[in-house]
């Protein structure tokens, strides 16, 4: 009941701000570059959660993001560029595989626990991108020209659905058990819990929104190139994981808006970006190490509706 | 022929990431933490060397020794400045800490002086040695020279001094070395200055060897060490020698067989394959899981 009802008001509440902004473009108080930012907003927002449900929900340490998302990237703008199809079933096409490819990835790696986990996930995003760098059916190098096709409405219905099928996961029976295995894990499986199945399936379901997001990154701009997809863009989707609190999708997303705004006004300074970045990431780490939000969510914050105020 | 001077020019290339893996692998080894930010200090090396040479106008040797120098207090600043407080923290939030401080000193250097490279200066004449039909360059033979006399030092100081003793005490045990007295925190202070200077010298070989250096040179290398030190198995002192110079022997090969744009992916298909079929590396010792 009470599950159901967060689900509407979580719909409504994603039509109104939809219909909002949708209304402000087109009187056209939100130019291109507003409109842009928005975008990438988005993108953000689903590569933060998405890295959430792996590092938040199930506790695995993975640092090879961005791997995915090259996949997700890639395969979309091999499906509408040359082979001509849609964007719809090029995202679709994106997601699969870099769904695929977190299958493939997970299998071997996620035997792997902590700091080991971390490093093959960052390795195997490496290869990952060597090896678009190395097909020149891709570009290569040089990368790969891409018609701008990502509008508003693509990125916003793309969140909404990543948002909703995450947060959804999280409250089943997997999400539980997902996050018994981020409490402990030789505890749950000593409860029955096939924690293999349940890491493989949430890194899967990650990979899969990180392609997504990454079908879109690449409509949004001309061109992708391998070295977009590096180790920092993986970096990048860790801090708005760890600022925003580990295991709380609302505070990844909250960190991942927040943070998309901070870059865009200091698009012009890359380095004092990055300096502001790692500072904060390692005052975080230092002084709040759950990050911002813990993991707690926005809505127990206010109990819909209700009188809110803090619940320490 | 040609091959035997592949494997000169790999050993050369093996010799740098062992020293880089060497400070990996001590550090590991003593409080569990991989340090990300080593790759930044052995760019740091690079650079003191750097300018210690072209500006200064000092010797190899001398400016060797001061990065060294330098590369040891900044390693020991960074350990008491951001790690220190992490000993009791989760895994990963001191893995995302080392992260942060690696981005932090990468980019203040960028900030300072730009991101252009610089051409590190000739300290020593072109010259090449020919034994048995090989050409050895000058600068081969130097490299494996102080990479040798640096080993045997880091073997001297762990195995016959005090401090190397606490090392080693502290990797097997804090608990029971800070009950036996030891100072276990001036212990990882050490750890942490003798890795960085050993990367500060790593550094300093590097530019001399390659010419090249720029802030960002840091990344690379200090993965493929890390993935070296992997190799040998973590916390294993001479694991990262043996695995730092089967790497860069392996990468060397590759490029050498015409797959050089595939050089680094093969560091990392490495690194998969151990970490899948042999975990702890070549010496390393297996631990079994304890509830």
């Amino acid at each position: 009941m009470k599950k159901s009802k967060a689900f509407w008001v979580f719909s409504v509440l994603a039509l109104v701000i939809y219909a909002v902004v949708q209304g402000l473009i087109s009187v056209g108080i939100l130019d291109l570059y507003y409109q842009n930012i928005l975008v990438q907003m988005c993108i953000n927002i689903m590569l933060a959660v998405s890295l959430h449900i792996i590092i938040g929900i199930t506790g695995q340490f993975s640092i090879g993001h961005a791997g995915f998302m090259a996949v997700g990237a890639y395969f979309s703008a091999i499906a509408t560029m040359k082979l001509g199809l849609p964007l719809p079933v090029g995202l679709l096409i994106g997601a699969g595989v870099a769904a695929l490819a977190g299958l493939l990835v997970g299998i071997p790696t996620l035997r792997l626990k902590g700091d080991y986990l971390a490093i093959a996930t960052l390795g195997f995003a490496e290869i990952i991108r060597i090896i678009f760098l190395n097909v020149d059916y891709v570009g290569g190098a040089a990368g790969m020209v891409i018609t701008n096709m990502t509008t508003w409405t693509y990125a916003f219905v793309s969140v909404v659905i990543t948002i909703l099928v995450i947060a959804n996961f999280t409250n089943s029976r997997h999400g539980r058990a997902a996050i018994s295995i981020r409490e402990d894990e030789i505890a749950s499986d000593a409860m029955g819990i096939n924690t293999t199945y349940y890491k493989v399936v949430a890194f899967a379901i990650g990979s899969l929104f990180a392609g997504l997001a990454g079908g879109i990154f690449a409509h949004n701009f001309f061109i992708i190139q391998p070295t977009t997809f590096g180790f920092l863009k993986s970096f990048d989707i860790l801090i708005y994981v760890v600022l925003g609190g580990l295991g709380s999708l609302s505070g990844a997303a909250i960190a991942a808006i927040f943070l998309t705004i901070v870059s865009s006004y200091l698009a012009e300074y890359p380095e004092t970006r990055m300096i502001i970045y790692s500072l904060v990431l390692i005052i975080v780490m230092l002084y709040r190490p759950s990050g911002l939000m813990g993991t707690k969510e926005i809505t127990s914050l206010f109990k819909f509706g209700k009188k809110g105020g803090s619940q320490k | 022929m040609e091959w035997i001077q592949q494997l000169v020019n790999g050993i050369s290339l093996g010799s740098i990431y062992a020293l880089i893996a060497l400070g990996y692998t001590m550090v590991y080894g003593i409080i569990k933490l991989i340090n990300f930010a080593h790759g930044d200090v052995f760019m740091l090396g690079a650079f003191i060397g750097f300018y210690a040479i072209a500006r200064w106008e000092i010797g190899f040797f001398p400016a060797l020794i001061i990065a060294m120098a330098l590369c040891a207090i900044i390693g020991v600043v960074i350990e008491r400045v951001a790690y220190k407080r992490l000993r009791n923290a989760t895994r990963i939030a001191a893995l995302i800490t080392a992260i942060g401080v690696s981005l932090l000193i990468e980019n203040v250097v960028i900030y300072f002086r730009g991101a252009s490279p610089e051409a590190y200066p000739e300290v020593l004449p072109e010259t090449s040695i020919n034994i048995l039909g090989v050409n050895i360059s000058s600068i081969s033979i130097l490299i494996l020279a102080v990479t040798i006399v640096l080993m045997i030092l880091l073997q001297f100081i762990v195995h016959k001094t005090k401090i190397g003793k606490a090392m080693r005490a502290v990797s097997l045990d804090p608990d029971a070395a800070r009950l036996m007295g030891i100072n276990v925190d001036n212990t990882i202070s050490a750890t942490f200055a003798i890795g960085s200077a050993l990367a500060g010298a790593a550094g300093v070989i590097f530019g001399v060897y390659y010419t090249r250096i720029e802030p960002l040179m840091g990344v690379l290398p200090g993965l493929k060490a890390f993935i070296a030190a992997v190799f040998g198995g973590i916390g294993s002192i001479p694991g990262a020698m043996v695995g730092g110079l089967s790497l860069g022997v392996v990468e060397t090969v590759v490029s050498a067989l015409g797959f050089s744009l595939w050089r680094d992916a093969a560091a990392f298909v490495i690194l998969i394959l151990i970490l899948i079929l042999k975990p702890s590396g070549i010496f390393g010792k297996n631990t079994r899981e304890k509830v």
